[in-house]
């Protein structure tokens, strides 16, 4: 029988394993060296935080495995011998396959500063990384790159009490993702829960004591921080390291076709570490997000059983949290407004809540939102991304796509308000009728 | 902010201790007084007879009960003694049968209806042996046997019960002697001792729970729950655990040694109701306050979550109101105790038939109670599941969800997420609903039949199996006891008939669901781990499927855990409710 070999056990990996197992009886194997059960990367800072316990970020019961057939290796591949079809294992003897599918995620950036192996300084994205952060907590520390991670690495450590300083190279936090209206909320919240935040500040050095622990930073400009941690979160590369000596080609990632294909015919890619040659329309050619690592693995589990399927991710969509601001976003919202785009942003009063949306200006096409604070229903905005809908549409459909909770305070009527006043031209009517706890509570 | 708190956990401390340590402040001596107050003249006289030293202090209650039983027992084995026809008496008996034709005119030839003792021994004997009347025996030694078969069950059933001290009697003479008997603090200072304890405990804790609102933004604050003894079955929750055990140990089967806490509520049960305080006015009382200031704790908790506020306060509210003051209010106005909202077969007595004679005895009011009761379980029931869920009763009216969603917050990560507990709260939940529909019906069949047995089985003792065992060490004893152990919602989720009721109609005919929110999830787990039900929520989630389950309460806090506003609870059309798991996102498949 035909034997799938996963390297990779994380979403992409397991949701492959998992997809396979439906559509057929291959025996599958999964091998990683992280971990031997899959577990959410996602949710390693409520581990550290004391929200959760480990076990809790594995979303199968360990019996799910052997139940479903699928047998899990734990153990580092350090070579692909594709003539033989075989992996050598670090500390097993080796694994033959027919088919092969890389899934090896990322690693954190470290961009040659000297110091960055030092003790004390490290990233956050395995098992391991917060194993090792969890082994000694510092009194205080320098977080490197305002993206998710450094974000996240943050809250985590201000749970401990740690006194953080957050070093971002760009203008404004996470800019170059977000618009500068969003990218300001959050410099501003950032501050509000007492971080140290750094704007235009670049790690030029990392300086360590006698025992070669971490006793500062230096910055371009110059400037010295005492700490003893330094969290690298400065982005994610694939995990593509060991595979320098393969037959397998690669770019940044690992280079793949439509149907996740790497050059060779059995050996597919997906998930962070792969690297589409012509990337879907208006996408980039790594997307290092959950979603997009779970949609690969469906997707090539569908070609390697027999029934071979391209890679269409549809509209575009993430989310994430902010200390207690959640973030969502759908369609395509760039940190810059495009050529011939318009915009509309909503803030309320109180910061805690706003909206962003995009449209094309010569024919009104929505484009994409980012929404804070407030909840969106993702089936109404796919619906709405996938068939073109005009921003009036959107903007009178503001009731069908929240999402909160029922007696959450609603704002459509003040967002239209607002959007009514700025584009006279497109002024739209709310559709729908206040509920009656809209109308007693708001 | 820190000072204060650091105070406020320092009384409430203080507080709890006084109150744990009135446990053991009373002395206990036996007075006339209190003995008239409980007993018949006779029993007075046998009592005081045997009391060996008049006017002991016993220092505890376990030494005082142990010496009223030893008593009672006295009193009892004398009693047996004079009034069990003797071995002498019988052979008098076969002596004037001497046809060997068995006549209970004989036993006017051996008891003299003039005294007292020897009557009272006649007429039992007619009442047990009357069936022997006119019997012929062959022998002497055939009646001889067959009227001490009669001796022996009056022996067994014919004098402890009307002139000692049964099971029942016992029982209920322990708490109450007891109770009268106590001297000490809580006697002589009851509004002092009732302000160190409650008062201290309820400032302590409003300091330590009130400055939460200035110290942190409002939002999701599960910071360091695992890293804490109280919420991840450390020491302190084991304590916790096992005292609150232990209360509801002796709240259901021996509350003689809780007089010193029921004495201490007298003042408030005179002022609400005009009558003292019995354990389960102590128990409501206790149970109320744990309510408002944990629901306090819970509003402050989730102040960002409107939803989450909302239904605080309904708990909140229906169990000040509903549970505990309306019922003791009608006390006072001479109506019959009743809950408005508590709903057959949670409250699995409503149809015994000393409750309905109860009611029917209490006219237009009885009878609306009758019909109010019937038309909750009949009508509100399914009605309320179809359009809201079963949360409209569990997490936003029901008094043992009010507690689980309060008193129990801290504790609602540590309810069991496995597939074998799934399976075996199917079993059990659903094993009780039985028990508890049978139950009421031999109930039913004695109340209109007047027969109390069913293919052999006393309805009685059924009733005394459900409420002993499910009633008291289910839902109490493990419901709450366990909190700390195995999450807050153990009886809603194992024992509770009504939430298997009202889960089978959500399951199966109902608007509501938890909706799935696209393909944003992230597997995080959250909402499985803090889901008090047990749900895997998760695993639903990262399918794109909504959350279709019986056993969904309904609090909500899945939602507001999720860090990525993947779940909803909505009431829509049933269309589309129990969707096929797909994720959106993937358009791969589309052609």
């Amino acid at each position: 029988m035909k034997h799938i070999v996963i390297v990779g056990n994380g979403v992409a990996g397991i949701t492959a394993a998992r997809h396979i197992r439906k559509r057929s009886a291959y025996k599958i194997t999964v091998i990683s060296a992280e971990t031997k059960y899959f577990f959410s990367r996602t949710a390693l800072m409520y581990v550290y935080m004391g929200h959760m316990k480990f076990e809790h970020t594995q979303p199968y019961e360990n019996n799910f495995w052997e139940k479903n057939n699928i047998d899990l290796i734990q153990d580092l591949v350090i070579k692909i011998d594709n003539n033989k079809k075989t992996l050598t294992l670090q500390n097993n003897d080796s694994v033959v396959y027919d088919d092969l599918i890389l899934a090896t995620g990322s690693v954190p950036n470290k961009f040659g500063w000297p110091g960055q192996d030092l003790q004390g300084v490290q990233g956050l994205y395995s098992y391991q990384d917060l194993q090792k952060l969890e082994e000694k907590t510092p009194t205080k520390a320098v977080i490197v790159g305002g993206g998710l991670i450094g974000i996240e690495l943050a809250e985590m450590l201000l749970y401990k009490k740690v006194e953080v300083t957050l070093l971002v190279r760009e203008k404004s936090f996470w800019s170059n993702v977000l618009p500068s209206q969003e990218s300001a909320l959050i410099n501003q919240l950032i501050q509000k829960h007492h971080i140290d935040l750094k704007l235009e500040s670049e790690l030029k050095c990392i300086h360590a004591d006698s025992e070669g622990w971490v006793q500062s930073i230096e910055t371009v400009d110059g400037t010295n921080i005492p700490c003893d941690f330094v969290g690298l979160t400065a982005g994610v590369s694939p995990n593509i390291g060991w595979l320098k000596d393969s037959d397998v080609e690669s770019n940044r990632g690992i280079l793949v076709d439509p149907y996740l294909r790497s050059n060779m015919a059995n050996i597919y890619a997906i998930g962070d570490c792969a690297e589409h040659r012509t990337p879907p329309p208006n996408r980039r050619p790594i997307e290092q997000v959950w979603y997009t690592g779970r949609m690969m693995g469906e997707t090539v589990a569908a070609t390697i059983t027999g029934n071979p399927t391209t890679y269409q991710p549809g509209p575009w969509f993430n989310s994430a949290k902010f200390f207690d601001l959640e973030y969502q976003t759908y369609g395509v919202v760039s940190n810059v407004l495009q050529a011939g785009q318009k915009e509309f942003y909503w803030e309320h009063e109180s910061g805690n809540f706003c909206m962003h949306f995009i449209w094309n200006s010569a024919d009104n096409k929505f484009v994409g939102v980012n929404s804070f604070g407030i909840r969106l229903r993702h089936e109404v905005l796919d619906q709405w991304l996938q068939k073109g809908a005009r921003i009036m549409e959107v903007m009178e459909g503001l009731r069908a796509a929240n999402f909160d909770p029922e007696f959450f305070k609603r704002h459509e009527e003040s967002i239209v308000m607002a959007f009514n006043a700025e584009n006279q031209n497109l002024a739209v009517k709310l559709n729908g009728k206040k509920s009656l706890i809209e109308k007693i509570f708001g | 902010m820190k000072i204060l708190r650091t105070i406020g956990l320092l009384l409430f401390i203080i507080g709890f201790g006084i109150f744990s340590g009135i446990f053991f402040s009373n002395e206990y001596v036996l007075s006339k007084e209190g003995l008239a107050q409980h007993l018949t003249e006779k029993q007075q006289l046998l009592f005081e007879e045997k009391q060996l030293e008049h006017g002991k202090i016993y220092s505890n209650s376990f030494a005082f009960t142990k010496f009223l039983q030893s008593v009672m027992e006295q009193v009892n084995n004398s009693l047996l003694q004079d009034l069990t026809p003797t071995e002498q008496e019988i052979n008098s008996i076969v002596q004037h049968n001497q046809g060997l034709t068995f006549s209970l005119a004989s036993l006017d030839q051996v008891y003299n209806d003039s005294v007292e003792s020897e009557a009272f021994k006649k007429s039992n004997f007619i009442s047990y042996g009357n069936w022997l009347e006119g019997r012929a025996f062959n022998n002497e030694q055939e009646m001889q046997e067959a009227l001490q078969g009669v001796a022996n069950n009056i022996a067994q059933y014919g004098i402890v019960s009307s002139k000692g001290f049964d099971q029942y009697k016992s029982k209920y003479l322990l708490y109450a002697l007891t109770k009268t008997s106590a001297q000490g603090p809580v006697k002589d200072y009851p509004y002092w001792m009732l302000f160190l304890t409650f008062g201290l405990s309820i400032i302590g804790a409003s300091l330590y729970i009130l400055p939460k609102t200035s110290m942190e933004p409002p939002g999701i604050k599960n910071n360091g729950i695992y890293h804490n003894a109280m919420s991840n079955k450390g020491w302190l929750g084991i304590l916790t655990g096992s005292y609150l055990i232990l209360f509801y140990v002796f709240l259901y089967f021996y509350k003689e040694h809780m007089t010193s806490w029921i004495l201490m509520v007298d003042p408030i049960s005179m002022f609400l109701k005009g009558q003292p305080a019995g354990e389960f006015f102590l128990y409501g009382f206790l149970y109320t306050l744990c309510i408002l200031v944990m629901g306090v704790r819970m509003i402050i908790k989730y102040r960002h979550s409107r939803y989450q506020v909302a239904r605080t306060i309904s708990v909140m509210f229906f169990q000040t109101a509903f549970a505990f003051l309306i019922p003791e209010i009608l006390i006072r106005l001479n109506q019959p105790y009743y809950d408005f909202k508590n709903i057959w077969p949670l409250d699995y007595d409503f149809f015994f038939d000393n409750e309905l004679n109860t009611l029917i005895a209490n006219g237009n009011l009885g009878l609306f109670m009758i019909g109010w009761g019937l038309a909750l379980t009949i009508v509100a029931v399914p009605v309320g599941v179809y359009f809201f869920g079963k949360r409209w009763y569990c997490s936003w009216v029901c008094g043992c969800g009010g507690l689980a969603e309060t008193l129990g917050d801290p504790y609602r990560q540590l309810s069991d997420k496995s597939v074998k507990a799934w399976k075996f709260e199917r079993i059990s939940i659903h094993s009780v609903l039985v028990f508890a529909i049978v139950m009421t019906a031999g109930v039913l069949y004695t109340y209109f039949t007047g027969s109390a047995e069913v293919v052999g089985i006393s309805t009685y003792k059924i009733r005394e199996w459900y409420g002993a065992g499910i009633g008291a060490a289910f839902a109490g004893v493990v419901g709450t006891g366990f909190y700390p152990l195995m999450g807050n919602r153990v009886w809603c989720r194992f024992g509770c008939p009504l939430a298997a009721y009202l889960g089978l109609i959500q399951r199966f005919k109902s608007r509501f669901r938890i909706t799935t929110n696209g393909g944003q999830c992230i597997s995080c787990g959250n909402c499985s781990t803090y889901c008090e039900m047990g749900i895997d929520v998760r695993w639903y989630a990262q399918r794109g499927q909504n959350i279709v389950r019986s056993s969904c309460v309904g609090c909500g806090v899945c939602s507001s855990v999720c860090p990525r506003g993947v779940l909803n609870l909505e009431v829509k059309d049933e269309k589309g409710r129990l969707n096929q798991p797909s994720l959106l996102g993937n358009d791969s498949f589309k052609n």
